[in-house]
């Protein structure tokens, strides 16, 4: 069984008058362990897909099940205690909370587990040396570079063990060296700690890490190699 | 677990200037709250402290205060012979028969305004009777001469009111020869010269009203009943402290009401610079919520860390309205006492109590203003936030 299965999935937005549909009828399984990179031009869907397996937003129909529960179908708060065990986000525009340090950013998830002071102390340690920022904890999101603040993002997103990390547009606004560094995070994440990682991509530096890459075009996968590379 | 209050405390400090803005406006809703209530707690405690439970007073029959109240001299005497009277070392009983007028007097500060202010003539036994006067200053009055003693909420508000001054009046010179104490009480806002002296002066021919100090405070019904039955004269019987603290009534329930009237409209005001400043914070934080519940924060921890955020700024409000209300405390001011339409001076009194009022009142402006913005937070549409 796939850890990730999207099943005869629509979705449909309404602007106004008009009528959108960005999915009719999308069928995608992701595999436990995997590294998958989802590409496509703006507006093709990516972002929504991201959106949908991750609880932000509901399919108009069909159904999303991530490790055997259909998301899909919980309710909001269901949701937020699915999404705290289950999945770790990363935002193209980082979205640290400006006021608390590195390590008060990586500690947040781990405030709704029931993890004691010192367990998670031990683990943000642990999630801020697997991204190389074990010196920068007490350091505020100013102080720190775009890629250093994008790699905080990236402990907290993997701080509390999930199942699934997804990411949108990761390197979409770090320059390229800091891009590298944070590809070359996201690929040992995958082979040494075994993490089902999902990523949206523009970036051909970024999609060529990743070992499938899905091409989505108007809601609909297209056969790879149809696009440019 | 819940979203940390350090992170509230730290956005706060992040927008100093609208966070203390708003504190400042529950502040002064605070401080004019506490001003207000302690007004109408130092009216009240005044009144009441006037009056003790172990002392009677005997009006006229329908009279609702001294004022309108009169006790013929047949009727004094007999009454100074009731025997539920505590009696002295001196072996005489503990009554008073006073007389009670009020004359205007032009006051120091604001020369042209005239004060109502009592003059109660009373009987050598008064100073036994009410126990918590105390002479501060000089010697009382003695018999047969035309002295005075001044209350010392009056020594300094009225001119020749130290000892030793002479003050004119109904036609005569009246040498102030002491000051007295009351315990903070009405009696403080009165002078005292002796009621043979000062009946004439005033050209009456009764009393007011007799005072008298029970022998045992249980003694109380028994008096008034039978005084009340006796056919040789028609009186009413009042315990001294119930007295006062009707007579506080009127006054002190209108301070009340505009107390918790003008502050209602203030907290109007002050709730509506909290709800600003919320939903100033909430949207400015918008891309930050939608993290804190893509992380699996749930909506309603959300909800809970607005509405602290905002309680916290109206409890520093609270606090500071406090400090600013504080120095009113014992600060001595006067007004009529619409009962008797005299002067009385009493004091702003600050309790714990009403402090702690004022606190739990800002913290309720809080919440109130910071609910709406809150739960606009804890609705934050996630995808479109963090676009």
């Amino acid at each position: 069984m796939a850890l990730v299965e999207i099943r005869d999935v629509y979705k449909t937005f309404t602007r106004g008058a008009e009528r959108i549909d960005v999915f009719t009828g999308l069928t995608l399984d992701v595999e436990q362990g995997s590294f998958t990179a989802l590409m496509g031009p703006s507006g093709s869907g990516k972002s929504t897909l991201l959106n949908l397996i991750a609880g932000l937003d509901r399919p108009t129909s069909g159904t999303v099940r991530v490790n055997g529960a259909e998301v899909s179908a919980m309710t909001p708060a269901q949701l937020a205690t699915w999404r705290s065990e289950h999945v770790g986000f990363v935002f193209q525009s980082f979205n640290l909370l400006p006021v608390l340090t590195a390590f008060q950013n990586v500690e947040l998830p781990l405030l709704l587990t029931r993890l004691s002071k010192r367990e998670r102390d031990e683990r943000i340690r642990i999630a801020l040396g697997v991204v190389g920022l074990d010196d920068r904890m007490d350091h505020y999101p100013r102080q720190l570079s775009g890629g250093q603040e994008q790699r905080v993002a990236i402990a907290r997103a993997i701080v509390a063990d999930p199942t699934l990390v997804l990411l949108d547009e990761p390197t979409g606004q770090l320059d390229a060296k800091s891009s590298q560094e944070v590809l070359t995070l996201l690929a040992r994440l995958n082979d040494e700690f075994g993490k089902t990682i999902l990523i949206v991509t523009h970036d051909p530096a970024a999609s060529g890490r990743a070992r499938r890459q899905l091409h989505l075009e108007k809601g609909t996968f297209v056969e790879q190699g149809s696009l440019v590379p | 677990m819940k979203i940390p209050i350090t992170y509230n405390l730290r956005s706060m400090r992040a927008r100093p200037v609208s966070t203390a803005l708003t504190a400042l406006g529950i502040a002064l809703v605070v401080a004019v709250f506490i001003g207000m209530l302690a007004l109408a707690n130092g009216f009240a405690s005044a009144l009441v402290r006037t009056g003790s439970d172990q002392n009677v007073l005997v009006l006229r029959k329908g009279a609702d205060s001294e004022m309108s109240s009169s006790i013929d001299r047949e009727t004094a005497s007999i009454l100074a012979s009731v025997p539920q009277a505590a009696r002295g070392g001196d072996a005489r009983a503990m009554v008073s028969p006073e007389v009670y007028v009020v004359i205007a007097l032009g006051r120091i500060e604001d020369t042209t305004g005239m004060a109502n202010v009592v003059l109660r003539g009373v009987s050598e036994q008064a100073w036994q009777v009410r126990q918590n006067v105390k002479v501060v200053e000089g010697r009382r009055p003695a018999s047969g001469k035309n002295e005075l003693c001044v209350g010392a909420k009056l020594v300094g508000r009225f001119p020749n009111t130290v000892v030793g001054q002479t003050m004119h009046f109904a036609g005569r010179p009246w040498e102030v020869v002491c000051h007295f104490t009351a315990g903070g009480s009405a009696f403080e806002s009165e002078m005292w010269g002796e009621n043979e002296q000062v009946m004439p002066a005033m050209r009456g021919q009764v009393f007011q009203s007799v005072s008298f100090r029970l022998a045992d405070p249980g003694g109380f019904e028994e008096a008034k009943r039978s005084l009340e039955a006796d056919k040789r004269f028609t009186v009413d019987v009042h315990r001294e402290s119930e007295f006062y603290a009707q007579q506080s009534q009127l006054l002190g329930s209108i301070l009340r009401i505009l107390a918790v009237l003008i502050t209602s409209i203030m907290a109007v005001g002050a709730i509506f610079g909290a709800v600003n400043t919320m939903y100033a914070a909430v949207s400015s934080r918008m891309p930050e919520i939608a993290v804190l519940l893509t992380l699996g924060f749930r909506p309603r921890s959300v909800l809970a860390s607005f509405l602290i955020e905002s309680a916290i700024i109206a409890l520093i409000g609270g606090v500071i309205g406090c400090l600013l209300a504080l120095p009113l405390n014992g600060l001595v001011t006067s007004t009529t006492n619409w009962a008797s339409f005299s002067e009385i001076a009493f004091a702003f009194r600050i309790t714990p109590g009403l402090l702690l009022a004022g606190l739990i009142f800002a913290v309720v402006m809080g919440m109130l203003g910071g609910f709406f913005p809150a739960r606009r937070a804890s609705k934050v549409p996630v995808v479109q936030a963090l676009r």
